[in-house]
């Protein structure tokens, strides 16, 4: 016959204070290895369409013609497979989640550097 | 590693054949379903880490008899299959009717043919 | 004779977060019988696998359920890799055996936590969650994610631990489990909780058979059956013993769960132990024909993993055929006869995934 058999721990932990931290006053450390979300090199990258067919859920777009890279944030299932395939590894994954949304995120990066080579033709 | 074996039978044998590995004492580990040109149903019993599947062939028109006799639970599998791909299995012990899932397609998994008949 | 009533529980239920329906019929206060109904969250992933090819499936397939998430990428793989005639590498297998472990962990935690709080004991179910926050601390450091981790591939593994992260492990499994024995000592001897769970939904050994259960509800019932004794990734080369209890009550689902927490911490030491150098993955080339039955031990039972190709990239069929599916009638069995306030706590005992059911 046991009762009141967690005491130790609570007294334990009223000694300690709280094990959660308070979050928007302290920022989350991320490790090396969190996949938060996809980030491009995009002066690297050279249009190639791997990742955007690669995609589990299609979040990727690519377009050759636009020299664009698009990514809709929240279809990315952070599983870091463009990331692997890409052949010119500009793709990386951040530490840093995207900021959470109501609607969808889409983010376009264009290679401002060959467009501007292309105007100049 | 232990053994695999897979022993294709005529529908019609399925419940002796089911009754002798239950007097064996084999469990019943999974009934699976896959649908093609027509379903092909795996039943598979486990003994001793050995696992032992019976595969029949079917069309969704062709009755097979639940084996929920012998093994009370497979009536889960059945109703799920039922379901799932329209086998049309019968006399299952406790059966849901196809009520079971909250699908809004029927038989979702179903044979491809069948399937652009039922949307008719 | 009493009044027959018609309860019916879920599939929102303030204890139980699972979305399964039970319609409850009820005598007075005892369950005389338990109608289940699922398919609240049925998403066909398994016929996803006809427009995903298979390599990406690999992350569908973890994306079946949330907790045994690796485990459902591991088995999806090791089904692939057994009908491609793929050798894993050993440190891959030993990874694979050491995250599958750690993942047991981690589940048995949080069912933990879901059990103190049916049961009404709220800071015994913080306290199992501030424990288990270390291991997905862990899960973050070595894959990268906290709950779906993406590691799995088919071939191996995708991102190595170097021996500074083995050490932390190992540090992290000293802490864990000097507070492990300090929590579990109120589940097994606290007299309020044995009040809830001891006596409470018995499941004789034949029954267990009888009606197909696996996983820690048959051993909790004295059914020896454990899939990783098949020895599959590495779990042939480390040495443990099922662990088996004979009351077949929740107390004794409770015991072998927190026995089996003890057993993962001594399986992650072994795995860390003997983990061998090398690569962690070979590259694979081709399509797969042919099939394969995976059968693995995830932390609530056998799983089947069903794969079924046909040479080209698309498999025809992947079949999962999860452990709480197959517990669902030893569930209903359990239920007559208990009484309306118990049945939360008896529903948990299985350790529900209704996820992992309706994939």
């Amino acid at each position: 016959m046991s009762i009141l058999s967690i005491t130790k721990t609570l007294f334990k932990s009223m000694f300690h204070g709280p094990y959660t931290s308070a979050y928007p006053l302290q920022k989350k450390v991320f490790f090396d290895k969190t996949r938060g979300s996809v980030k491009i090199n995009i002066s690297d990258c050279i249009f190639c369409g791997i990742c955007q067919r690669r995609c589990p859920t299609g979040a990727i777009t690519v377009e050759k013609e636009d020299r664009a890279w698009r990514i809709e944030r929240l279809r990315c299932i952070q599983c870091s497979y463009c990331t692997e395939v890409c052949p010119k590894k500009c793709l990386a994954m951040d530490g840093q989640y995207s900021s959470p949304s109501q609607g969808s995120i889409k983010d376009e990066y264009k290679d401002a550097r060959v467009s501007g080579d292309q105007a100049d033709h | 590693m232990a053994q695999q074996i897979i022993n294709t039978i005529l529908p019609d044998a399925l419940l002796a054949q089911t009754q002798q590995l239950k007097n064996d004492g084999y469990r019943l580990a999974a009934i699976s379903c896959t649908s093609k040109d027509d379903l092909e149903l795996t039943y598979s019993f486990d003994k001793d880490y050995d696992l032992m599947s019976l595969r029949l062939h079917v069309t969704p028109d062709d009755a097979v008899e639940s084996i929920s006799g012998i093994y009370a639970f497979a009536f889960l599998y059945e109703n799920e299959i039922r379901e799932l791909f329209g086998a049309k299995i019968i006399n299952i012990s406790l059966d849901f009717n196809d009520n079971l899932y909250k699908t809004t397609v029927k038989t979702p998994f179903g044979v491809k043919k069948k399937e652009a008949n039922d949307g008719e | 004779m009493g009044n027959r009533t018609i309860i019916p529980f879920g599939p929102q239920h303030p204890v139980l977060p699972e979305p399964i329906h039970l319609d409850l019929v009820l005598d007075d206060e005892t369950v005389v019988e338990a109608i289940p109904s699922i398919g609240y969250i049925h998403r066909g992933l398994e016929k996803l696998v006809e427009k995903k090819d298979y390599l990406q499936y690999t992350y569908v397939a973890e994306r079946i359920c949330g907790i045994c998430s690796f485990m459902h990428g591991m088995g999806y793989c090791m089904s692939v890799e057994s009908i491609m005639g793929v050798e894993i590498p050993e440190r891959a297998a030993f990874l694979r055996t050491m995250w599958a472990e750690l993942s047991r962990l981690q589940s048995h935690f949080l069912w933990m936590g879901l059990l103190a709080d049916a049961f009404g004991f709220e800071s015994l179910f913080m306290h199992a969650w501030r424990v288990r926050e270390r291991i997905l601390d862990i899960f973050e450091q070595t894959t990268g994610g906290r709950v779906i981790f993406s590691v799995c591939d088919i071939g191996g593994v995708r991102k190595d631990a170097n021996a500074q992260a083995l050490d932390k492990i190992l540090s992290v499994m000293d802490t864990l489990e000097a507070e492990t024995k300090e929590l579990t000592q109120v589940f097994l001897n606290d007299s309020s909780v044995k009040h809830r769970t001891c006596g409470l939904g018995m499941l004789s050994g034949q029954d267990a058979i009888a009606l197909g259960a696996v996983g820690p509800m048959a051993r909790a019932s004295g059914v020896d059956l454990d899939m990783r004794k098949l020895g599959y990734a590495a779990y042939g080369k480390l040495s443990f013993e099922p662990v088996v209890e004979t009351a077949g009550d929740c107390y004794a689902r409770t015991a072998v769960r927190i026995r089996e927490i003890f057993q993962s911490i001594d399986l992650i030491r072994q795995c860390v132990r003997l983990m061998p150098e090398g690569d962690v993955i070979v590259k694979v080339k081709g399509n797969p024909d042919g099939e394969y039955f995976t059968r693995l031990e995830q932390p609530r039972g056998e799983v089947i993993y069903y794969s079924k190709a046909n040479g080209t990239k698309f498999l025809d069929r992947v079949r999962v055929r999860t452990p709480t599916f197959a517990n669902i009638p030893a569930l209903l069995e359990t239920l007559k006869g208990c009484t309306l306030a118990d049945v939360p706590v008896l529903i948990l005992t299985i350790d529900p995934c209704i996820s992992c059911t309706e994939r």
